[in-house]
């Protein structure tokens, strides 16, 4: 299989992107799936209504959907991969019925596995995954490659009605870990104490 | 009083809000059940895996959740089961079995002749109601481990109690 280099070029930096989404809007419920996003919503700065995962691979928008339904006057961010959301497509389906108003999905898709050696995945070929949660019927879904692109995207993640699903182009590159606490009790039990007292 | 009402009475009873599930003849009309129910939220899955995901997500919100699945589904759960058991979340599951008592289908006998062993593999604690009489107080115990004990808990539901399935034949 020939390397696809595409993104190595592309403009958007992920570290830049988080904290676009997440400084100021301290508000966000957010849940970031295992491995480059749990670190980048970590590099924004740790807070207790992070949840980033370590494991449990294709579970954080389903994740995000409990808890937007449980909470449904707090906007939440689901922040995950191209390789997280890829293996649990099914979630985007199940997230289109249940139609949540607060939740907003961003894949930060550079078009590999970050963790384990920076292999393609599946969105550097043909797949398209705006187009995959449109075609599940998630309503407000967009594409954003560039920082025209994000200056719109961002009130839309934030704010607009939802779901709301992004893709976010960003390029491909290996930075520094950034790690939040791996006790995933100690994780649970602060975002709980922090959301509900 | 049937089976199946005797899961809803407790799932009300112990708040759950959130019931998720993947459609199963052997659920069918508990599920109907949760979906008429104005405060449970019934949330159809693609796969069961899913679920574990979105209770875990209710419970950081502080809402309660409970999955109900087929034999078949537990197999399509266990890396996701990690979530539960690392974090602790209560997770109550209700399995309704296959593969177990008049069977017609061979491909059935997989997973239904060992969820019990993969569940408790994965740390899960497991009880078996065998008649209707049993549903009710082991409905109430799994809930208890869950939600009192922090614990994934899981009720299977023993094939007797299900419609034979015979594909017409």
């Amino acid at each position: 299989m020939v390397q696809d280099t595409r993104s190595d070029t592309y403009p958007l930096r992920r570290r830049d992107v988080v904290k676009r989404l997440i400084q100021g809007n301290d508000d966000l419920l957010v849940i970031a799936g295992l491995g480059s996003t749990a670190w980048d919503i970590t590099s924004a700065g740790d807070r207790d209504l992070n949840f980033p995962l370590w494991g449990a691979m294709g579970g954080a928008i389903a994740m995000g959907l409990g808890l937007a339904l449980a909470q449904p006057d707090r906007r939440v961010l689901v922040i995950t991969g191209d390789g997280e959301t890829l293996m649990g497509l099914g979630s985007l389906a199940t997230v289109a019925l249940q139609a949540p108003q607060n939740l907003s999905i961003c894949t930060f898709d550079n078009e590999r596995y970050g963790e384990t050696g920076m292999q393609v995945t599946h969105t550097s070929g043909k797949t398209d995954l705006a187009g995959v949660a449109a075609a599940c019927g998630i309503p407000v879904v967009g594409i954003v490659r560039s920082d025209a692109d994000l200056d719109a995207a961002v009130p839309v993640i934030i704010g607009t009605t939802g779901p709301v699903y992004h893709v976010i182009k960003v390029r491909a590159e290996k930075l520094d870990f950034v790690l939040p606490p791996k006790d995933g009790q100690h994780l649970k039990n602060r975002f709980r104490q922090a959301l509900l007292g | 009083m049937d089976w199946w009402r005797q899961i809803f009475a407790a799932l009300k009873q112990a708040n759950v809000r959130q019931v998720v599930y993947v459609p199963d003849a052997g659920h069918a009309a508990l599920i109907d059940a949760c979906i008429a129910d104005a405060e449970i939220r019934a949330i159809a899955l693609t796969t069961e895996e899913e679920g574990i995901a979105v209770i875990a997500g209710a419970w950081l919100g502080g809402v309660r959740g409970a999955l109900l699945m087929q034999s078949s589904g537990v197999g399509n759960c266990i890396n996701m089961l990690s979530l539960a058991s690392t974090c602790r979340f209560p997770l109550p599951v209700f399995v309704t079995m296959r593969g177990q008592w008049q069977e017609f289908n061979p491909w059935q006998h997989a997973m239904g002749e060992t969820v019990d062993a993969h569940l408790v593999t994965a740390g899960m604690q497991t009880q078996t109601a065998m008649t209707p009489d049993d549903v009710g107080h082991l409905a109430k115990s799994t809930l208890e481990q869950a939600f009192t004990g922090g614990e994934m808990a899981a009720l299977m539901l023993h094939q007797s109690l299900m419609p034979v399935k015979t594909f017409d034949k």
